[in-house]
């Protein structure tokens, strides 16, 4: 009996479980089972985690926020139907290349912005206004929104964007000249600043 | 709390036994098709599926009435074998002769072969195999047990 068992548990092969997995997020997508599809890409800051609903892009994640976790949360707040998929994610991805290979200014993409609410998404709104290699003071985007007093709502608005890099909070320093937190890291946000300041 | 896991950690930890399972109960091609089909009506079900449950005995048990329907759909419309194409049939393992064993296997009878499938494949307790089967649970041991005796006397290889 324990030759069979031996044999009835060795594992199928890996190529079979492939080509099933791309079946299945197929199936899923044609039948609107796909609520939440991602795909990890690499780049300089790291590797990064890109998850995108029907409506849009919905959260870019960076190594240290541990895309495990990411997931996670997505799965507790959107759906729990989150499969790796990466084809929705492919115009991010090529997006996101040419970002860093310093030939693209400007993001064209279905953005979903449904897990920030209140004054974090009117803020999260108003970043992609402040142009490619430019960058503003939190007390100047309190300014653009129209709440001159909320410079610290602004930071936190900035530290909980979940679309970082595509919806340039990197471009948001404190006045007195260092780069300041950041989602990805201080690290991080100067790789943005210096590889928009080069191009 | 209402956290429930990624469906992809679903498919990532019983993936490959949900396969093995299938490929015991049916031809390889069809394995594949009750695969897909189990997957694809497990991840429609999921955000219902109570957090305490058991996902490997539920995607069986979804594996199960899959791989019937499947059998049923092939007894009504038999496919002629001569105009299969030829192709690597991907079954068992590398470096492994198994196949005369996965063939032995799904000769047994129906519930045999399931029981065999529940039990020693996705390891389940004999309490959910009867659960999956109908019936008591000591009929389902006696299935597991009589499948595995007849496996002895018709498959010769492995050893």
């Amino acid at each position: 009996m324990n030759d069979h068992d031996d044999l009835f548990t060795t594992p199928a092969e890996p190529d079979a479980l492939a080509r099933l997995h791309r079946r299945l997020e197929q199936a899923a997508e044609q039948e609107g089972l796909l609520d939440v599809a991602y795909r990890a890409v690499d780049s300089p800051v790291g590797p990064l985690l890109l998850a995108a609903t029907p409506r849009g892009i919905v959260r870019l994640a960076y190594d240290i926020e541990d895309h495990d976790r990411v997931l996670e949360s997505l799965a507790g707040r959107l759906s729990p139907r989150v499969l790796r998929a990466p084809s929705r994610l492919d115009a991010a991805a090529r997006e996101l290349e040419e970002y860093f290979g310093g030939q693209r200014r400007v993001f064209d993409l279905p953005l979903d912005l449904s897990l920030s609410r209140g004054f974090r998404l009117l803020v999260q709104q108003h970043l992609p206004s402040i142009g490619y290699g430019q960058t503003r003071s939190y007390r100047q985007v309190a300014e653009l929104v129209g709440r001159p007093a909320a410079v610290r709502a602004v930071g936190t608005a900035c530290a909980t964007n979940p679309l970082p890099v595509i919806v340039p909070c990197h471009r948001v320093l404190p006045s007195d000249g260092t780069p300041g937190r950041y989602v990805g890291g201080p690290a991080a946000k100067q790789t943005l600043l210096n590889l928009e300041a080069a191009a | 709390m209402g956290t429930k896991h990624p469906f992809e950690k679903v498919v990532e930890e019983h993936g490959g036994t949900v396969l093995r399972v299938c490929r015991v109960l049916l031809a390889n091609h069809d394995a594949d098709d009750a695969w897909s089909e189990t997957f694809l009506a497990a991840i429609r079900a999921y955000p219902g599926l109570p957090e305490t449950a058991n996902v490997e005995a539920w995607l069986v048990t979804i594996a199960h009435r899959k791989a019937i329907d499947v059998l049923r759909a092939r007894r009504r419309h038999p496919v002629p074998v001569g105009e299969v194409p030829e192709q690597p049939t991907g079954l068992g393992v590398p470096g492994t002769d198994d196949s005369g064993l996965w063939q032995a296997v799904r000769q047994l009878p129906d519930k045999q072969r399931q029981a065999v499938a529940y039990h020693y494949v996705a390891d389940l307790p004999y309490a959910e195999v009867a659960q999956i089967l109908g019936g008591t649970t000591e009929a389902a041991r006696r299935a597991a047990a009589d499948g595995i005796r007849n496996l002895r006397t018709s498959y010769q290889g492995g050893a």
